[in-house]
This record gives C-alpha cells, sequence and structure tokens, in this order.
C-alpha cells in the first residue's frame, strides 16, 4: 500500500507538473487519498488505471479473455454465459470514458497478430516438411503485394512454364495453397486439410495433380494456374484477411474449369477455417466431397447452388 | 425448408394424449460457410382430446382400449403411421410398471411408424415435461436456473433447467389422484397418502365421507413436501418416503430463482376455479394449498406454456434432435433403433488417439457381454481442432479395437460431440476397406447407458434425425 501511495504520489504530481505551476504537496496528498477512497466501479481513480491490469498472464490467451475485467458485475454468472457465446469484449468495464489498460492493450496485441499474420512470409521448413515446391507471381515484394492486387493474380510466363513441368495436366483436381492475407492461417491450418481433402478425393477415384505453394497470391491467380493446367477443377486454400477475433482464418476457393477474367460468382467458398470456426481436418473432408459435387455436376459458384 | 411430421403419445396415471408436431430442418449458415442443419421451427399442428387413461385394474393399463384411443387420434387427425417420421411414446408416472409398458408397447407396435421410439421413466418424463411447459425455454432465454414441477395424477417431476440445460432431476409420489372420492365417499387411498395422512395427523379410511379441510390438509402436507425438496424448510422423513422408487437424486440449485408448473394440476396452482371434487379426487385441492404455499411466494412464478399437455408436446416436439452437417456413412442402414451406448471418459479417448486399441479393444468386449448386445455405439466428446495425424491414429485404434470383435456386416458406429465426424468417418472407412459400413455422427451429447435412434437421413443426406433416450424398455 505503501508503494502504491508513493506511485499515485509521484503520478499525480507529475501531472499536475504537466498541466503547469508548482504543486503543494498537500493537494497531492489530498489528491491521493480521494483516488484510494474512490470506489471502484465508480468515478474515475488513478488506482484503477494502475491496478487494473495483470501481467503476469498472457493478455491474449483465450482463458484471459474469458476472464470479464468489468468491475462488480451484478451477476458474474450470467456475464461469463454472455461472454462464452462471443468473442466481441463484452464485460470489460472501462475507466471513466475509456477502455481499461487491459482492453487496451489487448486490442493492441490483437492488431499486433493481425498485422504480422499480414506482412510474415510462411516458413519455408514448413514447404519443405509438406513436399511443396514454391513460386511466386508478378509481385516483387510485400509491399507490392499489397498495393497491386492485379499483379498478385499473374504469373511470369518462366513462372508459368515451372507450374506446367513440375505439375501433372488434364488431373481432375488441382490444389495449392497460397499465403494471401494471412500466413498466420497457413502455419495453423495447412498440415491438417491438406492430407484430409488428397486422402478424400484419392478415395473417391479422383486423380489430384502435386500440390504446390503460390507466394503473394490473390484469390485469383487460380484461375491462371487453371489455364496453365487444363484441371477440371482449381482448388486454393488462401489465408484470409485477418481482424482483430482470429489471425488463423482460412478459406478454399473452388471454381470449375476457371478461366483469367471469368465472373467471381463462378467460385464455390468454404470459408472460416480455423480452431475457432470449423476444424481443418473436418472442413478438409467436407471440400473433398464437395469438389466430388462440382465434378459431377460440371459447375460452381453460383451456378452449383442453384442447381 | 424441410418438414418432419413427430408425434407425441402419452399415456398417464390418469391421462392419455396424442398431439402431432411439424419440425421445419433448415440450413441456417450463410452461403459462405460450410452448411449447419437445424430445427428452426416448432409447430403443434394438432392437439387431440384429454382422455381418461383406460384401466383394467387400479394399477393395470387395459391396452387394448388404449390402442382403440390412439387409433381414433390418428384419424381425426388425418394421418396415418407410415407418414410419421418420428416422435416419442412416452408411460409416465404410475402407469410406467414394467408389466404396463410391456402392454401398452405390444398394442401400440404398428402405430410406432418409421421411427417413433418409446421411452418412459421419470427421469426423462421430468425432463420432457419441462420442455413442454416452456420452462426450458425460459431458462435459455432469461439465463436463469428455472424449475419445472409437472405435476400429474401419480407424480410430480421436477427439473431444474439452468440457462436452458439440465442439471438436476427428481421425481416424487404426489398427485392429484392419490386419493379417489365416489359419490362423495373416499373409495381409493395410496400408499404416499397414507403417509401423509399419519404424518399430518388426520385419519383417512376408506369409505369415509370425502371432507374438504381433511383432504386440504393432506394436500398442505403434499405442499409443505414440496416446500422442502425445494430447500426452503428442513427436510422431513416425509420427503424421504414420497421420493419415487428409482428415480434420480434431486440436487437443489444454489440459484434456483423461478418456478413453472405444468400437469394436470397445474391450471389449479395458476388459480383456475372447480368445484374441490369435480374430478373426484384431490387434485382441485392440491392446487390450491401448492398456491398457498411457500413454493409459490418465494420464487419467481412464471406461466406455462402448456400444462396438463405439457408432457405430450415434450414428446411429440422435443425428443428429436438433428446431427452435425458434416458427417459419415454408409449408404442404407437406417433407421437404427435403440442402440446402446459405450462412452469412453477422456482418459481412454486419449488413449485411442494416441493410437492404443486396447483399453477400448476390452470395454467394448465387456460392453457386449454385459448388454447382450451385438453391437454399440461408441461416444466420445473427440476434439476441436484435431491434427490429421491424430484423427489418423484415432481411426485405426478404433479400427483395430472393435472390428475383431464385431460380428461379420455389423457397422462400426461413432458418436462424438465436437465436429469432427466426417473426416474421422472418412479414416475408418479407408481402413476397412469398405469391408464393414461405417456410422460417424457428431454435434451429439450422449451419456453412459443412454440408448440412441438414427432416423433417415434427411437434406440431401447432410444430417440424421438422432434421438437420444436415458432408458428403454420393451
Amino acid at each position: 500500500m505503501m508503494e502504491n501511495n508513493d506511485l499515485l504520489s509521484r503520478i499525480i504530481a507529475e501531472v499536475l507538473a504537466e498541466m503547469g505551476g508548482s504543486v503543494p504537496a498537500s493537494a497531492v496528498e489530498s489528491a491521493v487519498k480521494a483516488s484510494l477512497s474512490a470506489p471502484s466501479g465508480g468515478s474515475v481513480s488513478a488506482s484503477s488505471s494502475v491496478a487494473d491490469i495483470n501481467i503476469t498472464t498472457d493478455i491474449t490467451s483465450k482463458e484471459s479473455k474469458a476472464t470479464p475485467t468489468l468491475d462488480n458485475p451484478a451477476d458474474m454468472d450470467s456475464l461469463l454465459r454472455m461472454k462464452s457465446k462471443t468473442p466481441a469484449r463484452i464485460g470489460v468495464g472501462r475507466a471513466g470514458g475509456r477502455l481499461k489498460t487491459q482492453t487496451m492493450l489487448t486490442l493492441r496485441a490483437d492488431h499486433a497478430a493481425a498485422k504480422d499474420a499480414v506482412f510474415m512470409d510462411v516458413d519455408p521448413a514448413l514447404l519443405e516438411k509438406m513436399g511443396l515446391f514454391s513460386v511466386t507471381t508478378m509481385c516483387s515484394d510485400k509491399n507490392q503485394f499489397l498495393t497491386r492486387p492485379d499483379l498478385g493474380r499473374r504469373f511470369s510466363d518462366e513462372t508459368i512454364r515451372e507450374i506446367q513441368s513440375k505439375c501433372a495436366k488434364n488431373v481432375d483436381v488441382q490444389i495449392y495453397a497460397s499465403d494471401g492475407l494471412s500466413s498466420t492461417a497457413i502455419k495453423a491450418n495447412l498440415e491438417n486439410i491438406l492430407p484430409a481433402i488428397m486422402d478424400g478425393l484419392k478415395s473417391k477415384g479422383i486423380s489430384v495433380g502435386t500440390p504446390f505453394y503460390v507466394k503473394y497470391g490473390r484469390v485469383g491467380a487460380e484461375d491462371a494456374i487453371s489455364e496453365a493446367l487444363g484441371c477440371k477443377v482449381i482448388c486454393v486454400l488462401i489465408g484470409e484477411r485477418p481482424g482483430l477475433a482470429t489471425a488463423e482464418s482460412m478459406s478454399a476457393y473452388i471454381a470449375y474449369n476457371a478461366t483469367v477474367g471469368m465472373p467471381e460468382a463462378r467460385r464455390t467458398v468454404v470459408s472460416n477455417i480455423h480452431s475457432g470456426g470449423i476444424a481443418a481436418v473436418e472442413a478438409g473432408a467436407y471440400i473433398a466431397d464437395l469438389i466430388e459435387k462440382i465434378l459431377k455436376a460440371k459447375k460452381s459458384g453460383v451456378e452449383l447452388q442453384n442447381g | 425448408m424441410k418438414q418432419i411430421l413427430s408425434v407425441g403419445i402419452d399415456i398417464g396415471t390418469s391421462t392419455t394424449q396424442v398431439i402431432f408436431s411439424s419440425l421445419s430442418v433448415e440450413n441456417t449458415s450463410g452461403y459462405f460457410t460450410v452448411p449447419k442443419i437445424s430445427i428452426v421451427g416448432k409447430d403443434i399442428i394438432y392437439k387431440g382430446a384429454i382422455h381418461r387413461t383406460p384401466l383394467r385394474t387400479r394399477t393395470l393399463i387395459d391396452g387394448e382400449a388404449v390402442r382403440e384411443i390412439v387409433s381414433a387420434e390418428f384419424q381425426k387427425a388425418g394421418f396415418t403411421p407410415s407418414q410419421t417420421d418420428t416422435g416419442a411414446v412416452i408411460i409416465t408416472g404410475e402407469s410406467a410398471r414394467k408389466e404396463n409398458s410391456e402392454e401398452v408397447l405390444r398394442y401400440l407396435s404398428d402405430f410406432a411408424g418409421e421411427f417413433v421410439v418409446s421411452t418412459a421413466g421419470p427421469d426423462i418424463e421430468s425432463i420432457v415435461a419441462g420442455k413442454g411447459s416452456g420452462a426450458a425455454a425460459y431458462s435459455e432465454d432469461n439465463g436463469v436456473a428455472v424449475v419445472n414441477l409437472d405435476i400429474g395424477g401419480g407424480t410430480t417431476n421436477a427439473v431444474i433447467f439452468d440457462d436452458g440445460e439440465v442439471c438436476a432431476k427428481g421425481c416424487l409420489d404426489i398427485g392429484g389422484r392419490l386419493v379417489t372420492i365416489t359419490d362423495g365417499k373416499i373409495d381409493y387411498i395410496s400408499d404416499s397418502a397414507r403417509h401423509v395422512s399419519e404424518y399430518v395427523g388426520v385419519a383417512l379410511r376408506q369409505g369415509d365421507a370425502a371432507r374438504v379441510e381433511d383432504l386440504s390438509r393432506i394436500c398442505e402436507g403434499y405442499a409443505s413436501v414440496l416446500e422442502q425438496f425445494l430447500g426452503l424448510s428442513e427436510p422431513t422423513k416425509l420427503l424421504h418416503d414420497l421420493k419415487t422408487p428409482g428415480s434420480s437424486d434431486f440436487v437443489l440449485h444454489p440459484k434456483l430463482r423461478a418456478v413453472c408448473f405444468s400437469g394436470g394440476v397445474a391450471d389449479f396452482i395458476y388459480g383456475t376455479d372447480a368445484d374441490p371434487f369435480h374430478f373426484g379426487d384431490i387434485g382441485v385441492l392440491l392446487g390450491q394449498a401448492i398456491r398457498r404455499s411457500r413454493v409459490c411466494s418465494s420464487f419467481r412464478m412464471i406461466g406455462a406454456a402448456e400444462t396438463i399437455r405439457a408432457t405430450v408436446v415434450g414428446a411429440g416436439t422435443y425428443t428429436t434432435s438433428v446431427s452435425g452437417s458434416t458427417i459419415d456413412y454408409s449408404d442404407g442402414l437406417f433407421p437404427l433403433k435403440n442402440i446402446p451406448v459405450l462412452r469412453l471418459d477422456s482418459k481412454e479417448q486419449t488413449a485411442c488417439f494416441t493410437g492404443d486399441p486396447s483399453v477400448l479393444r476390452e470395454k467394448f468386449k465387456w460392453f457386449l457381454e454385459q448388454n447382450d448386445c451385438r453391437n454399440a455405439v461408441i461416444a466420445m466428446d473427440g476434439e476441436k481442432d484435431p491434427s490429421y495425424i491424430a484423427v489418423q491414429r484415432l481411426a485405426k485404434s478404433i479400427v483395430d479395437a472393435v472390428d475383431p470383435v464385431l460380428p461379420p456386416a455389423e457397422p462400426i458406429m461413432i458418436v462424438l460431440r465436437h465436429d469432427m465426424a466426417k473426416v474421422l468417418g472418412r479414416q475408418v472407412r479407408a481402413l476397412l476397406s469398405d469391408k464393414r459400413p461405417v456410422i460417424s455422427v457428431d454435434s451429439i451429447i450422449v451419456q453412459q447407458n443412454d440408448y440412441i435412434d438414427m432416423g433417415r437421413p434427411l437434406m440431401d443426406g447432410m444430417v440424421i434425425p438422432v434421438v437420444v433416450k436415458t432408458l428403454i424398455f420393451g
């Protein structure tokens, strides 16, 4: 308590000093007393903004996010129940008109994870382990990838030739993975989803091409690959633009007889693949069935949905 | 949207009822995600009359007469047994004795349709009534703990829902027909009523004139037992004496806030007026006594959506659920009825996930022998986001454990809580190379000793309707 008092005195003195003018010691003392005696959960107090964060735990962890930081909730059980039903930041309380320190820091940490997902590259060791070769779109670096979506859909002639030389042509299904806007999504899901789809398709007697990896890829890059390889169905497993709830979300964009410039409506999408959505392995088994359906119907996207 | 026709038949101590409801099944997920098929609507499309349960002796049901009632209700509703997709026959209260259940089932067997299940037992009756009365929905909508007391002719079935989930159930021998009156004279006194009469010091004799004051005191005795039951006063020996044999121990919820009443007596708790002996029993007096008791003043009293029909509505409307929407099964196996559930605990599940089939093999063999059955559903929680390698190991453990034990052509059946059934089913099928059929479904929670019914696949085969039962007979 003594330490807290000293710390508070110092902070209050500093703040008051910043506001201008000298501060009599008695004024600081009375400010400290007032802030310590203020009821928690009531008006803003220096003590709550200093003491409301527990930095011994990982504030971005599921457990930490599940714990309300609201002071004195009227019905803790109901609040916990509500929190269990949404990843939204409810029951976090407030410091006056602002976020509490912990809420603020968690938001910034989640934002940092989202930025990392966009700006980091997929670890080459993962691709090597999975036996995937890697090609790059027309983008020369991350900045260009983010600012020039058109280049993220195209390949140089040389790259097209490389893909053609390394992959079987005219197969039923060609699957590949791509970073898109979240490398974290690839890291979290690819090892579990890719074999689930491949094994699923093989057990149905559907021929599957050699999977590979495309760096700096947009969804539309699958059209160029489909044209280059002459596959019936193309499927890209791509990282989705991360949000503050998860940075690990992956989607599969699947198209029958995809061609460059075709309408987006011809793509069938399976989204929300991550630990908090549909599990990667189960999504893989579902996608295998979906591809079988697309092959049979000879159409994808809205046309497939409308029968 | 797809409609399922569901029938509910309730054969209780005093009344027999039939209802039909239409369950609407729809894909509720968006265009860009994996489908999620759920029951989105439950509409009661036919409510039959409330019939007095036909009895041959005081306790023995007249099966043939029950059959006539049910047959006439089917006709009035305009449905044939073959049109019903699902539903439940519930034999409740004092009627649920073994000889009665067998008799009724024998006479109703050709109304069992494609996929009608038969369930009984005080625990399931409590839950079904609490769902039918609307107590479960109220608990979920308001996030509070609610107790539903279904007070019928012979028993009071109690269930506590917290946030819509069952957290306690129990049953007492308290009901409206435990003393009956003919021509102003008492003509039947049940054992339960004798206990109470001794306790409150009112002498009841068969053949005596029925006096409102005496019988009110008996009913006040019953009401005080309900107070004890709900923790409002110290429990006495009488509470113990009135506990229905074979019912669960009722574990009181520390934050019980509201009470809901259903069953025939409920109307007189909610304030319907009637001549005390209009029904030739103590139902009206019992309702009035409970109304005056602390059961009503100590809790928030909520209105019931159904009172006397709560159990039959619950049976016809709330017993069927649908599986998860990404599942895997071999064709031509459904419908399947009364499959016993072998549930793995987390330790046994972990053994399977790590590739050790020995635990499951021993348990599976033992379970088939114990239950004298050919097959069983293997139930476990599964994992929320398992790795592909883990799924492969789990599949191999299951096949290695179960395939050598099962008779030829019997399917391997797996029920999981978490959404991973399709990938697991695929793996199991691949390992068996289609020598044996496989059923793998998820989003279903079952307990050890439950039984499960699985109906014909719906919605392009994406889901199957499932009924989980805690007890079966027949």
